[in-house]
């Protein structure tokens, strides 16, 4: 870093408190964004506002918090996150609390809890411990293994069900494999077994309403009141929204309620109908620069673990995007994913920052560890 | 070195590996955001205008206004037709949980019957989504306040206020004013045949019958647009445009509201009908027929308790005036003197001997007068005054049925009058081929023995004798008897103007002052209507009739004892008044009453009396005619066909 060259002997505030400057940069400017939109497309509601500061507020505590912790005590407490976590999976199943029609979470007597959560983090973090205690590249054998690791939170995931994170939690895990140094050979496997699974998948493990969601998918305009309507109504905003768009609180689909879950998981598309094609290039320029910074930061990682845990967590990052973009502007299935830092609410806001604090960790404690 | 493991790695080749699969990752997140921009530019740019479209036909709704109604007016100004708003209880289904228990809920509160409920959830079938439904049609002032109070816990029930009309007046002037009630599906198909469907999107009621109906186009005015934007439960969140209604044309009657009112009082509930116009202009100024019946209930949709009610043998929903159709009787006695006179049948000056009967060369039947004991010498004039039958059954052997038919469809019968009313018959004027046609019967003399006292065949409606009686006192002026008199605009009254006929071309003029004056005899010296218009501030002209309903056998006196009630002989009386420049045309008709004289002319001198009520006359003397000098005082008004 620049800054490290021209004052090898005097670390910065923002190393000291193991801050990424320009990562925050990118998160801060998407969090504005997020505000700015909500406050449009939830009607000009300050209270909503207020409990999305708040949450942030908590998020970004709990950032730099996780941010503190060396990389080293990661790598040592990964088979455990990851054992409670699949651990409290199972009990969800078990003994889990209903809500919308899916077992998702824990009820903990104090709070409600979604393990879900937890293994967003954890997965990723068990097989990059796994396949790091090898010479890479890995073994087919141990591709195999870090699959299994993948496989059986991914299914228990799947049976709540929550398909959307079911997959994003799959493709974390497959992203560190990937990185890991999976051989090509392997991939083209995998993909040839997984359109093979496809079928099976469809028949055996998805629910009606899941199939809805894809038929509707792949053609919308069959029952436009009914569940077409979302994504109709989305594509509508968006598409009206032209180069320019129609400016902040001037977006009629979204203020005049035509939009579903405008401040939620379809906010992408009030974004687009009021700032534009040009306001949603410069959304994707940030996110773009968030990846490029995590993915940085993972090839200047000291050693595999964190190499392998930053890039699975910057990938996913924006898979995320991808597939909430991908969903609200009819590209891909409706799954239930938000906006990162730009939808309203959502425990994922939390598991993100942290996510992001890991990050920072690998980011700030390398150069720590170095001058060690 | 923490982990003794990473020691054995091949730390540089681990990280080329790892940098290359980074870029790889990179470069599949630059494919993946090309694909979600290319994406979005298709959306946003390329079919940007088809979106923009979509987007604003979603809030853009063009929704009609409903114009006012036009107000209706009599002659003097007085309200006849009014809109006053109306409450109805709406209800949003799709806002609404459960139907059954909200509807159960609200007839706690409201005063809601099982019809009600039935016909909401009728409507509630292939109505559009968030298009409110009515469930109670008119709401009271107090369930409006009392609903309103707990309308928070309703959401989705509503009371919608709306203008509908009012007739003050209620049953004195249905048969004239008829009524609007809601459009059904046999309106909305003519609607739709004549291209006024559009104009009449947002009108609720449409005119029914009467004036309402036939002068709906001037009434109900032009629709209007609203651009409203809404939101997606269809509310309307603002006004963007609007072009307003253009309201129906405020319209004034002939009509004179006091002299209607009088026309009610004087029937009083008993069966029959009044007619009077003015002969200037042939403005209808009252037309009312009993019994009648309340228009208000038809705005608001009558119930079918009520409506039942109104089927009876009554039949107050059938307006005498315009579809009864009369045997004429005596009335039309004075029109076919003029017929004779024309004819020269008869003069002024000629004379018969009637002993009370009267009988045909080689034909045994035999007429009889009215008085058993005939009127003596009788002449045109007499014979009018009097009603006298042997003479007119005379004059109608001597004129022949070809003759009479041709002059009497010059008067107006057989034919409609063209009075502003849908609800018109128009009676038979019968000749040979019109009773061939619809009895399929020969026509025989003594059939035209009895057109000469205007039996037969022969029905007319009060209208039809109301307007001949007009044409009489026009001499020969045609004039359609109509209702409305004109528009108002800024406070003005633009009148229709007249409509007329072509007139009655008289060879000598002098017939008309001839059978004018035995009418003013009638009622001016000793004629059938003297004792009925004795004292009068004014001086009238008319001629009595009464009408058989049932054929008298030959040697059998009529007696209304016998008779059952509608059987009995139909009263009538046509008149007019002043004698010298009259003002107002008058038929009454009162069913199974008896005597013409005796019962119709004490109507048609009410409805004079009022109408001359503010109109003061020279003292007058009575002008005696000076032919032949009445030889028999005794006028009895009764009248007895053959």
């Amino acid at each position: 870093m620049l800054r490290t060259k021209l004052a090898p002997n005097n670390r910065s505030f923002w190393d000291r408190i193991h801050c990424d400057v320009l990562l925050l940069l990118g998160l801060l400017v998407l969090m504005v964004v997020g505000l700015v939109t909500i406050y449009s497309a939830g009607g000009q509601d300050l209270g909503l506002i207020q409990r999305q500061l708040t949450r942030l507020a908590v998020a970004l505590g709990v950032m730099l918090i996780v941010a503190q912790i060396p990389t080293m005590t990661y790598q040592k407490l990964s088979v455990y996150f990851y054992v409670i976590g699949v651990g409290m999976l199972i009990a969800v199943l078990v003994i889990g609390v209903s809500s919308k029609g899916a077992q998702r979470w824990l009820d903990l007597g104090v709070f409600r809890f979604q393990p879900s959560e937890i293994m967003k983090l954890a997965v990723p973090m068990m097989v990059a411990w796994y396949i790091s205690r090898f010479n890479l590249p890995p073994k087919t054998w141990h591709i195999l293994v870090g699959f299994v690791l993948v496989g059986i939170p991914t299914l228990l995931i799947a049976r709540q069900p929550d398909l959307g994170t079911s997959l994003l939690i799959a493709s974390s895990g497959v992203f560190a494999l990937f990185l890991a140094g999976m051989s090509w050979r392997f991939i083209s496997f995998v993909a040839i077994a997984t359109s093979a699974f496809t079928p099976i998948m469809w028949i055996f493990l998805m629910k009606d309403y899941q199939k809805q969601r894809v038929l509707t998918f792949l053609n919308p305009e069959s029952d436009p009141l009914g569940s077409g309507y979302h994504i109709i109504q989305s594509q509508i905003a968006i598409g009206s929204g032209g180069a320019q768009g129609k400016g902040w609180l001037q977006g009629t689909q979204s203020q005049l309620e035509f939009l579903p879950e405008r401040h939620t998981d379809f906010i992408f598309a009030v974004f687009s109908e009021e700032f534009g094609f040009w306001g949603v290039v410069a959304l994707l320029a940030i996110y773009a620069f968030i990846v490029i910074r995590g993915m940085l930061i993972a090839v200047k990682a000291q050693d595999a673990f964190s190499k392998i845990l930053a890039g699975s967590i910057t990938l996913t990052f924006f898979v995320y995007v991808f597939v909430n973009m991908g969903m609200v502007s009819g590209i891909l299935p409706v799954v239930g994913v938000p906006l990162p830092l730009v939808s309203y609410g959502g425990t994922s806001m939390v598991t993100l920052l942290a996510g992001f604090g890991i990050l920072m960790a690998i980011s700030t404690q390398k150069r720590i560890m170095s001058r060690e | 070195m923490p982990n003794p493991r990473i020691l054995i790695k091949d730390h540089s080749a681990e990280a080329n590996l790892f940098a290359r699969r980074t870029f790889i990752g990179l470069l599949v997140v630059f494919v993946m955001v090309a694909m979600v921009l290319t994406n979005l530019y298709y959306l946003q740019v390329s079919r940007f205008e088809d979106y923009q479209t979509r987007a604003n036909g979603n809030r853009i709704k063009v929704l009609p206004v409903a114009p006012n109604r036009g107000l209706i007016y009599d002659r003097n100004g007085i309200l006849l037709a009014e809109n006053r708003p109306v409450f109805s209880l709406q209800i949003i289904p799709e806002e609404i949980d459960d139907l059954d228990i909200t509807i159960q809920e609200l007839s706690d509160l409201l005063e809601i019957d099982d019809e009600d409920v039935s016909d909401f959830y009728k409507d509630l079938k292939g109505n559009r989504r968030f298009k409110p439904v009515n469930l109670v049609n008119r709401l009271t002032p107090k369930e409006v306040a009392l609903f309103s109070a707990k309308q928070h816990n309703y959401p989705g029930v509503s009371v919608e206020a709306r203008l509908a009309r009012y007739y003050p007046y209620g049953s004195a002037l249905t048969h004239v004013l008829g009524y609007v009630a809601k459009i059904n599906k046999k309106d909305l198909q003519k609607l739709s045949e004549a291209g006024f469907e559009a104009n009449y999107a947002a009108t609720y009621d449409i005119g029914k019958r009467g004036i309402e109906k036939y002068h709906e186009e001037m009434l109900h005015g032009e629709v209007g647009f609203q651009e409203v934007e809404v939101n997606n439960q269809g509310r309307i969140i603002r006004t963007l445009n609007f072009s307003p209604p253009t309201p129906g044309q405020d319209i004034v009657l002939n009509i004179d509201m006091n002299l209607q009112l009088e026309a009610e009082k004087a029937f009083d509930g008993k069966k029959g009908t009044v007619v009077a116009i003015d002969p200037k202009d042939g403005g209808v100024l009252a037309l009312y027929s009993s019994p009648s019946y309340d228009p208000n209930l038809f705005v608001h949709g009558i119930s079918s308790k009520n409506y039942k009610k109104l089927l009876t043998t009554d039949r107050p929903l059938f307006n005498r005036a315009t579809q009864g159709q009369y045997p004429p009787a005596s009335t039309v006695k004075p029109l076919l003197a003029l017929a004779g006179l024309e004819e020269k049948v008869i003069t002024p000056e000629s004379r018969i001997y009637d002993a009370g009967k009267y009988q045909l060369k080689n034909v045994e039947r035999i007429w009889r007068d009215h008085n058993p004991w005939g009127h003596g010498w009788v002449d045109v004039t007499k014979a009018i005054e009097v009603s006298c039958d042997i003479y007119f059954y005379d004059m109608a052997y001597k004129l022949g049925i070809d003759r009479i038919s041709e002059s009497m469809n010059e008067f107006g019968f057989g034919d409609y009058t063209g009075i502003d009313l849908h609800e018109e018959a128009d009676g038979i004027m019968p000749s040979r081929g019109i009773v061939k046609a619809l009895f399929n019967r020969p026509w025989y003399i003594g059939d035209t023995i009895n057109i000469g006292i205007g039996q037969s065949y022969w029905t007319a409606t009060p209208v039809q004798l109301t307007q001949a009686i007009v044409t009489l006192v026009n001499k020969g002026k045609r004039i359609i008897p109509q209702i409305i008199r004109g528009n108002m605009q800024n406070d003005e009254v633009i009148l229709q103007g007249i409509r007329e006929r072509r007139p009655i071309a008289m060879k000598d003029e002098h017939n008309w002052d001839v059978v004018l004056d035995a009418m003013y005899g009638t009622v001016n010296r000793k004629g059938s209507a003297r004792k009925a218009f004795r004292g009068a501030h004014y001086i009238s002209a008319g001629k009595t009739g009464t009408a058989q309903l049932v054929t008298i056998a030959q040697d059998e006196k009529y007696d209304a004892e016998k008779l059952s009630k509608k059987n009995r002989d139909n009263a009538m009386y046509v008149g007019y008044a002043p004698y010298d420049a009259p003002q107002i045309a008058v038929t009454v008709v009162l069913e199974n009453a008896g005597h013409g004289g005796a019962e119709a002319a004490p109507i048609a001198r009410k409805m004079m009396d009022n109408f001359f009520r503010d109109q003061t006359f020279p003292e007058h003397q009575v002008i005696e005619h000076l032919g032949q000098e009445s030889e028999n005082a005794e006028t009895t008004e009764a009248e007895v066909q053959p």
